[in-house]
């Protein structure tokens, strides 16, 4: 886990050449407004500086509400954020438990059930320009599984038991591609063999609990990008899975990622992950984006004393025998988010000013965190 | 190496030698081999059919221009033997082959069921009573509704002409237990799949439909399970002619909340599973997830339901007859026969103790297989 902080560190170099004048319409609104407006000004450009980039992008998120009507009230698990996915590249979104991650997701796919859960007014998910919120139901599925496809933490749970797992993955090219049973059968053969499944011709007629964990993933992963999707959404693919395998399956998603082409977007909880695979990073606390930026700015500048405290949490090999660092208390219930900042329970340089519910502020190259001393 | 060959040889010569015994035999090598239970079902079935053949031959003959279930009674026969016979040969030969690579979980619940004696045992009683049912018009020595002479033959006890003896109007009871078999099965097999089609589908749109659809569907299963059942039969039976078309609508069309129930609650814990909302993020329809991902998961417990509804069933449709509301003379029925007999019981025990044995023996290995299913379907009960 330790060398991660290194590796990314290392990747940044190569990596900052990519990142441009993605926001540079942010940066100088930030430096050339007057301090006193400089907040304000930043605010509006933080807002659109995920999509003011470039040309459109895959998946555009626009303040993205999405509220669980609950019989105890209103849990607003994922409570406004925007950002975008462009084409081929890898955004980690990273947060502790029940931050709103996984419920972003599944909104992005219109996976929700609703009710209890409702995408609020304003919520917009757009994916090559098409609006997916309210979208038909029709449309979502044709999406779903062929555009944009999805996998998920569980490898043990995520396959039918009673099906071979070569008759799961021909079902979704039979559903997608229309190939006939024979064409689809081969083809899961190639996309077993694609994954890394060894003897893919022998496996592709076994049943899931004849596999081991890994595998199963590398099966997941097999179905979730047998119709070439541009976008892959990976719901923490390898928490269950062992240390060396995770490398494994993550070497696996970057591998197949250039190949195709395709835009991924990692959800996790564990930054060594990040660090490993990811071109930029979101990191929610309390249904909220409280720092966006690439991977070196999170690893080597974090702006937000939660970031900070992720990262301190980490353990490392230059400082060994220390106790690892750990941000007092748990995320506060999606119930009852606190008034003002939502981190300011938890945070060690909580002060004045933090009473007042914080906003986005642009740090330029895209950068923004939601603190409000990082704009002063 | 050279040992490997050497043993594949063997194993080829050993297959060889039990192709060979298959031919004449079928089940034998396999009952050679240990597997008493396919093999002794399969001897069994061979040997009775083969015995039908030759000792029924005139009426086999017959049947060739005869009524339609004199027919299907002939083409069961060769299906019989032809099934017994292909089987044994291409699993003799098949013996020490290569096996096939995916072991489902029905592959782990037959092995485990095979291994449960009893439930075997029920099984080969049920599948032999079946084919028997299917095979009484070749076998039944007399015509069931067939009176002899009302002086001389009534309540003739066990003899060479009737080995069963004969009943009030001196018909042979022997043919008339067997031509019941057919109707207390046929009822209990058409309306379980009846009330398990319907149940399943509807508990498995309840369970994972929720909302609305659930409150309407659970609602309905309430209303018809909290009618009492006996009463809602004799009540519908009284108002329609009584026909065996009649009883298996009402008993099929009245038992299938139990599954619907069943169903519902298995798919309420399916669809939490992952590989649900995976299929739902693979763009699949909610049609298909439940015919597809959802039924055939929650179909162990369904089918244990089933076998435990035949049994049920057959002992509901013997109490209908009893009580003159079922199946109606001069159609044999276990339960009318067990009726008939009542008054006479300590004259012509006869009458009421064979089918009366008939419904026991028949319900008993229901209930066999079915525990032994139970047994063998759940993972956590499999040793």
């Amino acid at each position: 886990m330790t060398q991660h902080e290194a590796a990314g560190a290392a990747k940044s170099a190569a990596k900052s050449a990519a990142k441009s004048a993605a926001s540079s319409a942010a940066t100088a609104a930030a430096n050339s407004a007057a301090p006193s407006a400089a907040q304000s000004a930043a605010r509006s450009a933080a807002n659109s500086a995920a999509q003011s980039t470039e040309v459109e992008p895959l998946l555009a998120v626009r303040d993205l509400r999405a509220w669980f009507l609950t019989d105890q009230g209103v849990a607003k698990a994922v409570d406004g954020i925007s950002f975008a996915v462009r084409e081929g590249e890898t955004l980690g979104i990273v947060g502790e438990s029940g931050c709103g991650k996984t419920v972003t997701s599944l909104a992005i796919l219109g996976l929700l059930p609703n009710p209890p859960a409702r995408l609020m007014d304003g919520s917009s998910v757009s994916f090559r320009g098409q609006e997916l919120v309210g979208a038909e139901e029709k449309r979502l599925r044709a999406l779903r599984g062929n555009e944009i496809s999805m996998i998920f933490q569980e490898p043990m749970s995520s396959l039918n038991p009673v099906f071979t797992v070569g008759d799961q993955i021909a079902e979704t090219l039979r559903l997608h591609r229309r190939m006939d049973r024979k064409a689809a059968h081969g083809e899961a053969v190639r996309l077993l063999d694609e994954v890394g499944i060894p003897e893919p011709g022998r496996r592709v007629d076994e049943y899931p609990h004849q596999l081991s964990g890994g595998m199963r993933q590398r099966v997941m992963i097999a179905m979730a990008i047998a119709c070439a999707p541009k976008l892959l959404i990976a719901d923490e693919p390898t928490t269950a899975l062992d240390v060396t395998i995770q490398a494994q399956i993550l070497e696996l998603l970057a591998e197949l990622r250039r190949a195709h082409g395709m835009a991924v977007m990692l959800i996790t909880h564990d930054l060594g992950v990040v660090a490993e695979v990811c071109d930029r990073v979101i990191v929610m606390y309390a249904g909220q984006i409280v720092e966006s930026g690439t991977v070196e700015d999170i690893f080597v500048r974090p702006a937000h004393p939660y970031t900070r405290g992720l990262l301190a949490s980490l353990p490392s090999v230059g400082t060994p025998g220390r106790r690892l660092a750990s941000i007092p208390g748990t995320v506060p219930s999606p119930l009852h988010w606190p008034e003002g900042c939502r981190f300011r329970a938890r945070c060690p340089s909580a002060g004045e000013g933090c009473e007042r519910a914080q906003e986005l502020v642009a740090l330029g190259d895209g950068r923004a965190a939601r603190c409000w001393r990082v704009g002063t | 190496m050279a040992d490997t060959m050497a043993a594949s040889t063997t194993a080829r010569a050993r297959a060889r030698g039990g192709r060979r015994l298959s031919a004449f035999l079928p089940g034998a090598p396999q009952l050679a081999a240990g597997r008493w239970g396919a093999g002794g079902l399969a001897l069994l079935v061979w040997l009775g059919c083969l015995w039908v053949l030759v000792a029924r031959l005139a009426r086999v003959v017959e049947a060739l221009g005869g009524s339609w279930d004199e027919r299907l009674a002939l083409a069961t026969l060769v299906a019989a033997l032809a099934t017994v016979w292909g089987w044994s040969w291409w699993d003799a030969g098949r013996a020490e082959g290569p096996r096939r690579v995916g072991v489902s979980q029905w592959d782990l619940a037959v092995r485990a069921f095979s291994k449960n004696r009893t439930a075997v045992a029920g099984l080969m009683v049920i599948v032999v009573l079946y084919l028997i049912a299917l095979l009484t018009p070749l076998l039944a020595p007399h015509d069931p509704a067939l009176q002899g002479d009302l002086i001389s033959e009534r309540y003739v006890g066990l003899s060479g002409a009737h080995p069963l003896g004969t009943d009030q109007f001196a018909r042979d009871v022997l043919s008339r237990l067997l031509y019941g078999a057919r109707i207390s099965l046929l009822i209990g097999f058409v309306s379980v799949g009846i009330s398990v089609t319907i149940g399943t589908l509807l508990g498995a749109i309840a369970g994972f439909m929720g909302g609305i659809l659930d409150g309407i569907i659970m609602r309905v299963v309430d209303m018809v399970i909290s009618f009492p059942q006996l009463v809602l039969l004799i009540t519908i039976i009284a108002l329609f002619e009584p026909s065996i078309f009649l009883i298996v609508a009402v008993l099929g069309l009245t038992l299938w909340p139990g599954t619907a129930r069943i169903v519902r609650g298995e798919v309420l814990t399916l669809r939490e599973r992952e590989f649900v909302q995976a299929a739902t993020a693979l763009g699949y329809s909610k049609r298909r997830i439940i015919l597809r991902h959802l039924i055939p998961n929650a179909l162990a417990p369904v089918i244990v339901a089933a076998t435990l509804g035949i049994g049920n069933t057959i002992v509901l449709e013997a109490g209908l007859s009893f009580l003159g509301l079922g199946v109606q003379p001069p159609t044999p029925s276990w339960g009318t026969m067990v009726a008939d007999g009542r008054n006479v019981l300590l004259n012509a025990w006869w009458l009421s103790t064979f089918p009366g044995l008939a419904i026991v023996f028949t319900v008993l290995s229901f209930n066999l297989v079915g525990d032994g299913l139970r047994d063998a379907l759940d993972p956590r009960l499999r040793s």
